[in-house]
C-alpha cells in the first residue's frame, strides 16, 4: 500500500476505522479496513461499480452496524454508541445524499433550516438568516421559497450540500456529489466543494467514481477492490496514477487521461 | 421437484422472516409510543404545521366517501334486517337493529376500512418513496427520529380525526335506515326516532367512537411501519401500500372482535 499521506501529530482523526468488516447478512463486502482521515482534508472513497463505496459511507455515518471492528467520527465511536448518543454524533456531521433528499414537502429555506429548528434553540429569525446563509454559499441566493421539485439535478445536489452545512458541521460526507450531471454542471459543483472547504476547513469525504472531479478537488484517495474485498491502495490521486505499485489503479486512475492534480505538491509524500 | 428437506428449509426461512417481521413491529411500536408520549410532554415539539396537513387530509377529504359509503351500508342492512323481521312482524324492532348494528360495529368498522384504504396506503407509499429517495436516512443522520418527525403527526391526526368521521358515518348511517323504513314501511321520522331512543343507549355510540380511535391507532401505526420496512425499488413501495392495507384491516377486524368481546362482558349479556 502506498501511504504517501502525511498525517499530523497528535491531532484526532475526524474519522478513523479500525479493522473493519462490512457486509449484509454473512455476505461480507469489504473486511479488515483500517485507515485516518485528518482534520481537513478531502478525502475520495474510489473504486469499481459493486465495490462497496456507497456501504462503506453508510456504515461510517452511522446507519447501518459493521460486522466487525469500531468507527470513530472525531475519536468517538459510532458503533458502540447508544442511539442517544448516536445522534448527538450524527449532528456533529452533514450528508449529501446521492439523490439529494431534500423532503419534497418543504421548500429550500424550510428543508435547510429543518436541522436548525430540530437540533437548536436558534430564534426563528435566525435560523431564517442562517438557511439563506447557506443557500447563498452554494450559490442559491433567492431560491428560499423553491420547491425541490422546481429545481434542476444540479441545484439539487448544491441544496444538498447548503442543508449539509445547516449546523456548521467540521466533516462532509457527499455521496456520488455529481453523478448523472453534466460536465459543466460537475464542473460548477466541484468549485462549490473547493469553495465550502475554503470557507470551512471541514474534512470531506466523498464517494464517486467521477475522475475529472477527483482529480479537481481531492487531497487524497482511498482505492476500494471488490475483488479483494478491500483497500488496494492510499494516497494522492497523481501520485496513485503515476506510482501505484498496483496495476488496477494506475490503469483505473489514467483511465480517463491526465487530469491536472488538486494537489500543488507533486505527490503529495 | 421440490423435496422435503427444501420444504422444512423453505418454511424455515418463512418463520425467521415472520420472526424479523414481530420484532420490527414491536419495536416500532415502541418507538411510535415513546415518540408520541414526548410529543406530550413537549406539545412545542410536534409538527403542527404537518399536523393540520394531515388533519385536513385524513379528515375533510375523506367527508364525501365516508357519508356515500356510510349511506348506502345503512340502506343495505335496513333492506336485509326488514326482509327477515317482516317475517315475524317483527317491523318495531328495526330502528334499535339499524341503530345498534351501525353505532356499535358497522360505523366504526366501515369508516376504518375507508380510511385505511384512503389514509393507511398513502401513509405507506409515502413514507416508502421517501425511504427509497434516501429522505429516511437523511432524517436519522440529522439526529432527528424519523418516528417523531413523521408518524407522531400523522398519529395525532388520525387519532382526532377518525372519531369524528365515524359519528358523520354513525348519523349518514342511520339516515340511510330511515329512509328504507320511510319508503318500504311508510315510517315516519319521529317514530323511527323514538324506537331508535327505546333500543340504542348513548353507551353503544361511546362505544363505537371509542372503538375509532382504536382503529386509527392501527391504520396509523401499520401504514406507516410497512413503509418504513419498504424495500429500495418502486416495486417495493407498491406492496408495502398493499400490505399496509391487507395487514391494517386484518388487525382492524381482530380488534374489533376483541371489543366486541370486551364491552359485552363490561356491559354484560342484557346489554
Amino acid at each position: 500500500m502506498t501511504d504517501n499521506i502525511t498525517a499530523p501529530a497528535n491531532t484526532t482523526p475526524s474519522i478513523e476505522v479500525r479493522d473493519l468488516s462490512i457486509g449484509y447478512g454473512s455476505r461480507v463486502v469489504l473486511e479488515n479496513l483500517n485507515f485516518r482521515i485528518e482534520p481537513g482534508q478531502i478525502v475520495t472513497i474510489l473504486g469499481g461499480s459493486g465495490c462497496g463505496k456507497s456501504t462503506l459511507l453508510k456504515h461510517i455515518i452511522g446507519l447501518y452496524k459493521p460486522l466487525r471492528g469500531d468507527i470513530l467520527i472525531n475519536g468517538r465511536s459510532i458503533v458502540t454508541a447508544n442511539e442517544q448518543e448516536k445522534r448527538s454524533i450524527m449532528s456533529e456531521f452533514g450528508v449529501a445524499y446521492q439523490g439529494g433528499a431534500l423532503f419534497r414537502s418543504l421548500n429550500l429555506a424550510e428543508n435547510i433550516a429543518l436541522p436548525m429548528e430540530e437540533l437548536t434553540n436558534w430564534k426563528r429569525d435566525e435560523i431564517r438568516k442562517r438557511a439563506s446563509e447557506k443557500l447563498a454559499l452554494v450559490h442559491l441566493d433567492g431560491f428560499e421559497q423553491y420547491m425541490p421539485s422546481d429545481l434542476s439535478g444540479g441545484m439539487i445536489k448544491r441544496a444538498a450540500f447548503a442543508r449539509a452545512l445547516a449546523l456548521d458541521p467540521k466533516l462532509l460526507f457527499f455521496d456520488e456529489p455529481s453523478a448523472g450531471l453534466d460536465p459543466l454542471t460537475s464542473d460548477m459543483l466541484d468549485n462549490v466543494i473547493l469553495e465550502i472547504r475554503e470557507k470551512t476547513h471541514a474534512t470531506i469525504m466523498m464517494v464517486t467514481h467521477e475522475l475529472p472531479s477527483i482529480f479537481r478537488v481531492s487531497d487524497r484517495v482511498i482505492m476500494l477492490s471488490a475483488e479483494k474485498k478491500g483497500i488496494v491502495d492510499d494516497g494522492s490521486p497523481a501520485y496513485l496514477r503515476d506510482h501505484s505499485t498496483d496495476e488496477y489503479v494506475r490503469t483505473f486512475l489514467s483511465r480517463g487521461g491526465t487530469y491536472k492534480s488538486n494537489s500543488t505538491e507533486p505527490d503529495h509524500a | 421437484m421440490k423435496t422435503t428437506a427444501d420444504n422444512i428449509i423453505e418454511w424455515g426461512d418463512k418463520a425467521f422472516r415472520l420472526k424479523d417481521e414481530v420484532v420490527s413491529l414491536i419495536s416500532f411500536l415502541g418507538d411510535v409510543t415513546a415518540a408520541m408520549w414526548e410529543g406530550i410532554c413537549h406539545p412545542k415539539r410536534l409538527r403542527w404545521k404537518d399536523f393540520l396537513f394531515y388533519m385536513n387530509t385524513c379528515g375533510p377529504d375523506g367527508v364525501p366517501i365516508t357519508i356515500m359509503i356510510s349511506a348506502l351500508m345503512g340502506v343495505v342492512l335496513a333492506y336485509q334486517a326488514e326482509v327477515q323481521s317482516h317475517k315475524y312482524g317483527a317491523d318495531n324492532f328495526l330502528p334499535m337493529v339499524i341503530g345498534c348494528t351501525i353505532l356499535r360495529e358497522l360505523g366504526p368498522l366501515m369508516v376504518a376500512i375507508v380510511a385505511t384504504g384512503r389514509s393507511g396506503s398513502a401513509f405507506a407509499a409515502e413514507i416508502g418513496t421517501m425511504k427509497i429517495s434516501e429522505e429516511l436516512d437523511a432524517l436519522r443522520t440529522m439526529g432527528i427520529r424519523p418516528a417523531r418527525f413523521l408518524v407522531v403527526p400523522k398519529m395525532w391526526a388520525m387519532l382526532v380525526m377518525l372519531p369524528l368521521l365515524t359519528i358523520i358515518g354513525d348519523f349518514v348511517g342511520c339516515a340511510g335506515g330511515y329512509m328504507v323504513m320511510r319508503s318500504e314501511l311508510g315510517m315516519p321520522l319521529d317514530v323511527f326516532l323514538q324506537l331508535t331512543r327505546q333500543g340504542v343507549a348513548v353507551k353503544y355510540f361511546i362505544e363505537g367512537v371509542l372503538k375509532s380511535v382504536v382503529f386509527a391507532y392501527i391504520i396509523t401505526m401499520t401504514g406507516c411501519w410497512r413503509g418504513f420496512r419498504t424495500g429500495n425499488d418502486a416495486i417495493a413501495v407498491g406492496r408495502s401500500t398493499t400490505s399496509a392495507v391487507v395487514i391494517s384491516i386484518l388487525f382492524i377486524v381482530l380488534a374489533d372482535a376483541l371489543l366486541a368481546k370486551l364491552f359485552t362482558v363490561f356491559y354484560g349479556w342484557q346489554g
